[in-house]
């Protein structure tokens, strides 16, 4: 990644042997640059030149993975500053703390319960920590124990007393839990038990170059599975290093900083804690740590991650099929509309507002709006008439009238004709269905 | 070890806006607000400046308006009385200026004369200071007749004046000139159709460019949020770079939006898996506003007291000198 063919080119044996299967070296270096290769298919080139393409070739920010299963997290590997340049791809893990001295099985019990649905998506809090703070190794490792019975999450143990931590990382080890953190005091234990116990772990200095001079000493100790802590805690000065720390690995490829990071709230009021977290989610945090534990307090965080981690160049489509709103019978209203999911889910919510219980025929456009489904021919009379045939409308409702968006009043004719049904032309925006409807079967 | 700090240079800046007019200046506000300004992305002040901070509106309408009952708290003893809910907005929940929604304007509603209108705004301008966000009710034709004459009856005092569409911006573009208003430009997240519609004031006035806000359109946190949000960290980044057709501040009708929003609105009992209903939906507003400081917004046009305290504070912090 990032290497040009001729930089590629180099390292190879330039032979032009074509066991590869390439005609010629160059002709192997430029698939390789181009992602369509891979090394392996060389099996003449040195062991330098294979260290030497790994190593420039590695990912500006390493992938760490915390967790284990079906929970199994992974964090970094990211390659944009901006999501409209390519996209984001490990969504931030959000975690939620307890301390040992607290209640911990009832905030463990409710921590497990932080899992919502909504808009046909599943959104789970996905990481527990549960922080050190009564000073007592058999307390601690109590508290870790009873948390990991609860869940099945990824864990962070936060403990900066590697005497302390060696006890509960016993119990949780092979759930590969986030050990945090080493600091310029702790570091050499840290690693220590880091690698004896094979779990990622925490970096922490006291501003970036604290964090970068621990990251040399650490990475010279032979240990790569790390997360960063730039030490800051203050929302501006936090959002200044994490950008730093991205700009860096991206853009100078500046090794000490090519890892995921990790961000904590300093707020009390759990509200605040939100919208401090959301900043840090924004702004490339790896993994951002609070105390709120209300569903109330997640649900909007973890729409912020699943919206700001979405392909921004891939629609996000709902499920092509005949949707109900309320309690429909045979006399509901029919509207039908695209399966992009942002049509769909606002046209769903003003069908709502109108307050009369409706079908929503969602037709397959292959996720794209209105008017682009319009253009490209995706959405026409002969394509309606067939999805309402493929729902069995003719069963549901014993009247024939369906509503069209007012955008495509131009398809009432052919769709009359298609389907031999009545064809309503609804309003051009959503948001005027609940007069539309009121006025029309109110 | 040495950390080289990545600092970004821009050759470009986005334009300072004055809101509002003292006596002095030929108006009657206590005091003017300017936006804009940023020589850098939202916050960066380690690399650029950002010289006036991000303001928050509160946004009232001038007839009581089928809001969510959780708001009753707030604001059932004003929702009749346009002026004292202003005076309230301001005085007990802090907001750096007002929106006022002409709704009673609409022709399906109230039909209120473009008279009323402006002595709807004349009533608002005394009972605040502050710089006053003046929007039709959404219906061009009608908004079309209210703009001038409430244009009018507001000379001088430099009220944001919204909104321009590419289909209908000629109207409101005249009132503004003739009134030195400022004039806020909507173009449905698409940043070309923004252009456009800059360029199409620009050339009825070139005066007007000074004067422009940007509403990219806003969706909530939840429908579609990221196609605004990158729309507009691509407008941010063209103004920086020397677009002076992207290079204005921007607004977003946040507390209206988000308060469209099932998650905003569904009751406790009706959604008992997304938690308490007023804590949830104060969090969708505040958040949506959260992301959109984060892409650049200037103009926070936001509905809850509680979530606009919440959002002032999160600027508050951001504001906090990041230099190394």
């Amino acid at each position: 990644m990032g290497l040009t063919g001729l930089e590629i080119y180099k390292h190879l044996p330039k032979t032009n042997c074509k066991d590869c299967g390439a005609p010629t070296c160059l002709a192997f270096a430029m698939s390789l640059a181009s992602g369509k290769a891979s090394l392996d298919a060389c099996p003449h080139v040195t062991e330098e030149g294979k260290a030497a393409l790994e190593s420039a070739s590695a990912p500006p920010i390493k992938l760490v993975k915390i967790g284990t299963g079906d929970y199994e997290l992974e964090l970094g590997d990211e390659t944009e500053l901006f999501r409209h340049d390519k996209r984001f791809f490990h969504p931030t893990g959000v975690a939620v703390l307890i301390s040992d001295n607290e209640d911990v099985a009832a905030k463990a019990a409710a921590f497990e319960e932080l899992e919502f649905d909504r808009v046909g998506l599943h959104y789970i809090t996905d990481v527990v920590a549960v922080k050190c703070d009564s000073g007592d190794g058999a307390k601690y490792k109590s508290a870790v124990e009873t948390v990991a019975g609860k869940t099945e999450k990824a864990m962070i143990l936060i403990c900066e007393d590697p005497a302390l931590l060696e006890g509960a990382v016993e119990v949780v080890a092979a759930r590969k839990p986030l050990l945090y953190a080493a600091t310029a005091d702790n570091y050499e234990k840290m690693v220590e038990l880091a690698k004896a116990k094979n779990c990622p772990l925490a970096v922490r200095g006291k501003d970036l170059e604290e964090t970068a001079d621990l990251v040399e000493k650490i990475t010279a100790l032979d240990y790569k599975e790390l997360v960063l802590d730039s030490g800051a805690r203050d929302t501006s000065k936090v959002l200044a290093d994490l950008t730093q720390i991205r700009r860096s690995a991206i853009r100078k490829r500046f090794r000490p900083f090519g890892y995921p990071t990790i961000a904590f709230t300093s707020k009390e009021d759990p509200l605040e804690e939100v919208i401090q977290a959301g900043v840090y989610l924004s702004k490339y945090a790896s993994i951002v740590v609070l105390k709120a534990s209300a569903k109330e307090h997640l649900l909007p965080l973890l729409t912020w991650r699943q919206n700001l981690y979405t392909d921004p160049q891939k629609p996000i489509a709902v499920e092509p099929a005949l949707y109900e709103v309320g309690e429909v019978d045979e006399n509901s209203p029919v509207y039908c509309t695209t399966n992009f999911s942002l049509t769909y889910f606002i046209v769903e919510g003003e069908v709502e507002n109108s307050r009369i219980p409706s079908y929503i025929l969602s037709v397959d456009t292959g996720g794209i709006s209105v008017l682009t489904a319009y253009a490209d021919n995706k959405f026409n009379g002969e394509i309606i008439a067939k999805a309402m045939k493929e729902a069995g409308l003719d069963e549901k409702v014993n009247h024939k009238k369906i509503v069209i968006p007012g955008h495509v009043a131009v398809l009432q004719g052919t769709l009359e004709e298609e389907s031999g049904w009545e064809v309503l032309v609804g309003p051009r925006e959503a948001a005027g269905i609940p007069k539309f409807a009121k006025e029309t079967f109110g | 070890m040495a950390v080289e700090i990545q600092k970004e240079k821009y050759r470009s800046k986005v334009g300072e806006v004055v809101l509002g007019a003292t006596k002095e200046q030929g108006g009657s506000r206590s005091h003017t607000i300017t936006v804009g300004g940023e020589t850098t992305l939202p916050f960066l002040h380690f690399e650029g400046e950002m010289p006036n901070r991000p303001v928050v509106a509160l946004e009232i309408v001038d007839m009581v308006p089928e809001w969510h009952p959780c708001f009753g708290q707030y604001y059932d003893d004003v929702f009749a009385d346009t002026a004292a809910w202003a005076k309230k907005c301001v005085d007990e929940y802090g907001a750096d200026l007002v929106q006022l929604r002409l709704q009673s304007a609409d022709p399906d509603l109230k039909d209120s004369s473009p008279e009323d209108c402006a002595a709807t705004v004349k009533k608002v301008l005394e009972a605040v200071g502050v710089p006053l966000i003046v929007i039709g009710c959404g219906k061009g034709e009608k908004d079309n007749l209210v703009y001038p004459v409430v244009a009018e009856a507001a000379a001088g005092e430099n009220l944001l004046l919204g909104v321009a569409e590419v289909e209908n911006y000629k109207a409101i573009t005249s009132a503004c000139m003739a009134n030195q208003h400022n004039i806020i430009a909507q173009s449905p997240i698409d940043i070309n159709i923004c252009k456009q519609l800059n360029i199409l004031i620009a050339e009825m006035s070139t005066a007007m460019i000074n004067r422009i806000i940007i509403d990219p359109t806003i969706a909530a946190l939840g429908y579609g949020i990221e196609y605004t949000y990158s729309i507009m960290e691509r407008a941010r980044i063209g103004a920086l770079q020397g677009d002076k057709m992207l290079a204005m501040p921007m607004i977003g009708n946040i507390g209206f939006e988000a308060w469209r929003t099932k998650e905003a609105n569904s009751s406790t009992e009706d959604a008992p898996n997304w938690g308490e209903q007023e804590t949830r939906a104060i969090l969708w507003e505040a958040t949506t506003a959260m992301a959109y400081l984060q892409s650049g917004m200037d103009i926070l046009v936001m509905r809850h007291p509680r979530a606009a305290a919440l959002v002032k504070q999160n600027i508050d912090e951001l504001m906090q000198d990041n230099s190394y």
